[in-house]
């Protein structure tokens, strides 16, 4: 019987060796292992054994048993993991061809420029101010210290909608309105965005509407040296803490002292290039100490709080940050021009 | 204003200046100067020529052959072209080995072969700007008076100097004569001024016999002086003085109007000239016009006259408009014998009035509208007729014919060194202060407070209290010596409004979704304000009194019209799919004429057209429609807190598709309204414009502003499951989807979770008119599991409720 068994086991495993697919080893295994197999076929005369030779055999047959499903489970593996390989090998994809992406729009960059401004002026506690597009030649002009007939009034050919009313020519009129609401309390921190216009032919750095963003501070003790901290904090802030500034003296009617603000270009850091013509600066502002006359039309005595103000073209800005070379762009809003803001 | 840096040099010393520095100075100091030129483009070699003899070319029509003398002792053969070139003529002659802007080497050279050796050269071969010139001298060559042969041309035009551009901000009209910028360069680099000398006259005729002056617009004119000068020849100014004004970019005309203009550029005082014999009975009266005057101006346009406006006038008639222009009728001209000449302070606004409203502006009305210095009237009327005099013509007679209303002393202004320190943020010392004053040329004296009395001259008419003071303290100081601070005091929180946080939360919920924000102009076409009735309903569109266009010639009232212009726009450019939204102020007002302002309002526009989802390499593309729109604004809803306040009901407003049109509506404290329209462009429209399918919306964001809900507020998750059930019923087409939810979640009670449509089918099965709508119903009570039961109790009851509200038969 041991013989027998000694024989099955070489003979299956044999038979095994030359399997090559998973039903035929399941075939096999019923044929060696199964109720009606090979082995279950010898071990049946176990019965006519002696006591002391069942064991043995028992033994015998176990570790036959164990050899074939051993080599049957291997088998079986192999033929799983064959499989398998198969499988994930059909399955495979070009992975260079583009994924799906998420649908992206855009902030328009006019708005984009503005947010960041208003972030970080925000971020020195101001609040934004906002007031009518539409004006009155009052708050416009006449409070800004800029009387009928005045000289100054040729710097920005108006939009006039009656005598008396016109499209605001600058967001300063929001300043009057501000300080007005304060009923003489201080100090006020404000900046003012918004759309303004003038007459003016469109090109390609010159748009009859456009956008500016003022700021006004008034309280005890302001000064022009806080005047230059805020600017410089903020142009930092804007464009990077190697920004430095530098003042001129200039003429607006609304402030005095008054000055324009250079900033180091942006795009040679000062050394000079195409973008600042050479000189490393580039002018991006206008500034100064609230006239007295303002002031006091906005509702504070002059000898009690003094202010500062500043005001900048939004599209310059943006013009300067982006490297835009035509204002109309704004306006036109081409899908291809738009979709260049759709990202940090 | 041009500044030529040798004339400048007649006033104060330039002395180891640059031009270039010069510019730096006066820049930094608050006086731009935008360009520095050198009046010498490069021009070197050329002579003064005397043309002896001039032939034919023998082989060309147009070409002479001259005979030059340039001093050399040896005559030059030249061969010249232009038109204007004749024997006895002074010319400038680039000899041999001379160069000419550009780089130009004048070489021997044959011209169908004739030899010449040199060029004749006109303005502009010698980089002069020739649009001062007579025209034939524009066209061909120079000409020039009596010269010393061989005299260098640089010279001779006065070419070795530099033109400095002023841009000059209004307040500083002082800078607006040489005199005045000789004062600013004095100031920034403490050098002193050199004023022209003062003239004597000395004749023992008097003034007065021949002239009198009489002022009656008082409030207009508060000064106004005369002188006579007898027996003027006019002629051509000297070169020196023609070159002087060219340079300035002043045509010279003859010698007694050259000279007004060159004393204008000198002290920024105008002068004018008149034809003294024309002038009646030597009477100036200075007076406003009368009602319908007319009055020829010197360009040879005749004027309609307002009696808002000054005139200078005789016992008969006007002769000039006061510092705007003279008249035809009392001009200088060749035959003039005797002259007046006047100089005048008029009111500012009154020349400016003037000047605008006649369209009429001239380097006189621009200086005195920004106010002459009146101290310079009599020292500029000395100085013109001392140069004419000088110029070898006429006699000036003894005496100022003048009325004076009113003299104007120099100001005296107080400023404290305590309150120039806390203006600008440094201390400075009362020396430091005193000696920018005086650099300045204004007096001060400073009192044992540390109050300082500053005497302004009056050429400095824009410095009329402390803080302008400290303006001039702190520019000559410099800018840059202003230290950096932070602001010191109370503190003041920074935040966002509501409304500028709503617009902000949808530029940046849209955009993240894939819409691009779009800002289009405030002004339209009166048509276009027309478009979309319902969006500006009982609106009247505000014009602008002087638009630049009529495209752009009224203020929007809607922000469709415009966006649909964006559309447009760029579907010819080639960009198909869009999805654009706009946050912008309209303008409303039911005024025909404002009187008051209109109102502002916050309006949302979307726009949607062509694909959905582009295609691509695994997906097709899919055109957008009505509930791309809504969807958009239904997102917009959620993400303001607002999706329970707002519904949507079929309408047909004007210009939008009425089958696929949705009013849509706010609840609120106020009921119900409408704040906007959902819908697909109505077809018509659509074909005017090239377009595919269009759909869009627009709203008040206004409205949203009181109701938006910011508060979070966190519901429990459920803990026990929910029970699903769906309905399919077919109904008539008629009903709206939303009806059928809304008896849904009435008729199932509280136990009903939620309702949602999940299909809609129409198809022939179901027969003309009827549609089939399926809905998914979420049952769930919150604090147990539900029983079998109860949810069939529950979705029967919704069942019925349907069958007998819209006759809905179930389907299995």
């Amino acid at each position: 019987m041991k013989e027998r068994l000694e024989a099955l086991r070489a003979e299956a495993l044999q038979e095994l060796q030359g399997v090559t697919g998973p039903q035929e080893l399941s075939d096999l295994r019923v044929k060696y292992l199964g109720k009606k197999g090979a082995l279950t076929e010898i071990l049946r005369g176990m019965g006519a054994l002696s006591a002391e030779e069942r064991p043995v055999i028992g033994e015998v047959a176990n570790s036959v048993r164990g050899a074939i499903e051993a080599v049957i489970e291997e088998k079986n593996a192999a033929f799983r993991r064959a499989e398998t390989e198969e499988r994930l090998r059909s399955e495979t994809i070009d992975v260079t061809l583009p994924g799906s992406p998420l649908p992206a729009g855009a902030v328009h960059p006019l708005n984009k420029v503005a947010q960041e401004i208003e972030d970080i002026f925000i971020g020195m506690g101001y609040t934004i101010a906002e007031g009518p597009e539409v004006e009155t030649d009052y708050y416009n002009f006449e409070a800004l210290n800029l009387p009928k007939n005045h000289p100054a009034r040729d710097m920005q050919d108006s939009f006039y909608i009656t005598d008396e009313i016109l499209m605001r020519t600058q967001t300063s009129p929001v300043q009057i309105r501000s300080m007005k609401a304060m009923s003489g309390k201080s100090p006020l921190k404000i900046i003012c965005p918004g759309k303004v216009y003038r007459r003016d032919d469109d090109d390609a750095t010159h748009s009859f509407q456009f956008n500016q963003v003022e700021g006004l501070v008034v309280g005890k003790g302001i000064r022009m040296s806080d005047l230059k901290g805020t600017l410089l904090q903020f142009v930092q802030e804007m464009f990077g803490k190697q920004a430095r500034i530098r003042l001129r003296p200039s003429f607006f009617p609304f402030t005095e002292p008054s000055a324009e603000v250079d900033m180091t270009c942006s795009q040679c850091g000062g050394k000079g290039c195409r973008m600042c013509k050479g000189t490393g600066w580039l002018e991006i502002l206008g500034c100064g100490m609230v006239h007295p006359k303002v002031l006091q039309a906005g509702g504070y005595d002059p000898e009690e709080v003094t202010g500062f103000a500043f005001g900048m073209g939004i599209e310059r800005i943006a013009l300067l940050k982006y490297g835009i070379d035509d204002i109309r762009h704004f306006y036109t809003n081409d899908l291809r021009f738009l979709s260049q803001f759709a990202r940090m | 204003m041009k500044i030529s840096t040798s004339w400048l040099a007649d006033y104060i010393s330039l002395e180891g200046l640059t031009p270039e520095e010069i510019a730096e100075k006066m820049t930094s100091g608050g006086i731009e100067i935008d360009a520095v030129e050198s009046m010498n483009k490069g021009v070197t070699g050329v002579v003064v020529g005397y043309i002896k003899e001039k032939t034919k070319h023998p082989d060309a029509d147009k070409l002479n052959v001259c005979k030059v003398d340039v001093g050399t002792g040896e005559d030059l053969q030249i061969v010249c072209g232009a038109a204007n070139v004749d024997a006895g003529q002074h010319v400038p002659v680039a000899t041999i080995g001379a160069k000419l802007p550009g780089d130009f080497a004048i070489k021997r050279a044959k011209l169908r072969g004739v030899e010449s050796q040199g060029m004749i050269c006109s303005a502009r071969e010698l980089g002069l700007n020739d649009k001062l010139l007579p025209k034939e001298q524009q066209e061909g060559i120079l000409v020039l008076p009596k010269l010393p042969l061989g005299k260098p041309i640089s010279e001779v035009l006065h070419l070795d100097t530099h033109v400095l551009e002023l841009d000059l901000t209004p307040n500083r009209s002082d800078a607006l004569s040489y005199i005045g910028v000789a004062y600013e360069i004095g100031a920034l680099m403490g050098r002193p001024i050199k004023l022209p000398e003062g003239a004597v006259f000395d004749t023992a005729e008097q003034t007065s016999d021949h002239l009198s002056v009489r002022i009656e617009a008082r409030d207009e004119c508060p000064h106004y002086s005369a002188r006579y000068i007898k027996h003027v020849t006019v002629a051509p100014s000297p070169l020196w003085l023609q070159n002087r004004l060219m340079a300035a970019g002043i045509r010279p005309i003859n010698n007694i109007v050259d000279v007004t203009n060159y004393v204008m550029l000198e002290y920024g005082q105008p002068l004018h000239a008149f034809d003294a014999d024309k002038v009646a009975q030597g009477e100036i009266i200075v007076r406003l016009a009368h009602e319908g005057e007319e009055l020829e101006t010197l360009d040879g346009q005749p004027r309609k006259l307002q009696p808002h406006m000054l005139v200078i006038a005789d016992g008969e008639k006007a002769i000039a408009l006061a510092g705007v222009m003279g008249g035809a009728n009392s001009e200088v001209s060749a035959d003039t014998v005797n002259i007046i000449l006047e100089s005048a302070k008029f009111d500012g606004s009154v020349v400016r009035r003037t000047s605008r409203q006649l369209g009429l502006r001239s380097e006189a009305s621009l200086r005195f509208e920004k106010e002459v210095d009146p101290a310079r009237v009599i020292p500029a009327l000395d100085r013109a007729a001392s140069l004419i005099a000088g110029l070898g013509n006429g006699l000036v007679t003894e005496g100022i014919a003048q009325e004076l209303v009113h003299s104007v002393q120099p100001a005296v202004i107080e400023v404290s060194l305590d309150r120039i320190a806390s203006y600008l943020g440094m201390e400075l010392s009362k020396l430091e202060v005193q000696t920018i004053f005086g650099r300045l040329g204004f007096d001060s004296e400073v009192s044992a407070q540390g109050v300082i009395k500053v005497q302004v001259p009056t050429r400095r008419g824009d410095i009329t209290r402390d803080v302008d003071l400290i303006e001039e303290v702190a520019r000559l100081y410099g800018y840059d010596n202003i230290p950096t601070t932070p602001i010191i005091g109370e503190t003041t929180p920074g935040a966002l409004t509501v409304p500028q946080a709503v617009r902000r939360e949808l530029r940046r919920r849209l955009s993240d979704a894939g819409l691009h924000e779009v800002i289009s102009y405030s002004f339209t076409a009166p048509a276009r304000a027309g478009l979309f009735p319902e969006l500006s309903h009982g609106v009247v569109p505000i014009r602008l009194a002087m638009p630049m266009s009529e495209e752009r010639s009224v203020l929007r009232t809607s922000l469709l019209p415009q966006l649909l212009e964006t559309a447009a726009y760029n579907r010819n450019r080639k960009n198909h799919d869009l999805a654009l939204f706009e946050i912008g102020t309209v303008f409303h007002t039911d005024e025909q004429q404002l009187t008051r302002l209109p109102q502002e309002k916050h309006r949302f526009a979307l726009l949607l057209t062509g694909q959905r989802r582009v295609a691509a390499w695994n997906r097709k593309a899919e055109k957008v429609d009505f509930y791309d729109a809504k969807g958009v604004l239904e997102t917009m809803f959620a993400t303001l807190g607002l999706s329970e306040s707002v519904s949507y009901e079929a309408a047909a407003p004007g210009d939008l598709h009425p089958g696929r049109t949705a009013a849509i509506k706010l609840s609120g404290e106020r009921g119900e309204e409408i704040i906007g329209y959902v819908g697909q462009l109505h077809p018509e429209l659509q074909q005017g414009s090239d377009l595919e399918d269009v759909y869009v919306a627009e709203l008040d964001l206004g409205a949203l502003y009181d109701v938006v809900d910011r508060s979070i507020a966190y519901r429990v998750l459920p803990r026990y499951p929910a029970s699903d059930r769906d309905i399919a019923v077919t109904v008539d087409a008629g009903v709206p989807a939303a009806a059928l939810s809304a008896v849904v979640r009435e008729a199932a009670g509280e136990l009903l979770e939620s309702v949602k449509v999940f299909d809609v089918y129409t198809g022939e099965k179901l027969g003309e008119g009827r549609k089939s709508v399926a809905l998914a119903l979420v049952y769930r009570h919150p604090e147990r599991t539900l029983t079998d039961d109860e949810v069939t109790a529950a979705h029967a009851s919704a069942v019925s409720a349907l069958e007998q509200s819209f006759s809905a038969e179930l389907r299995k």
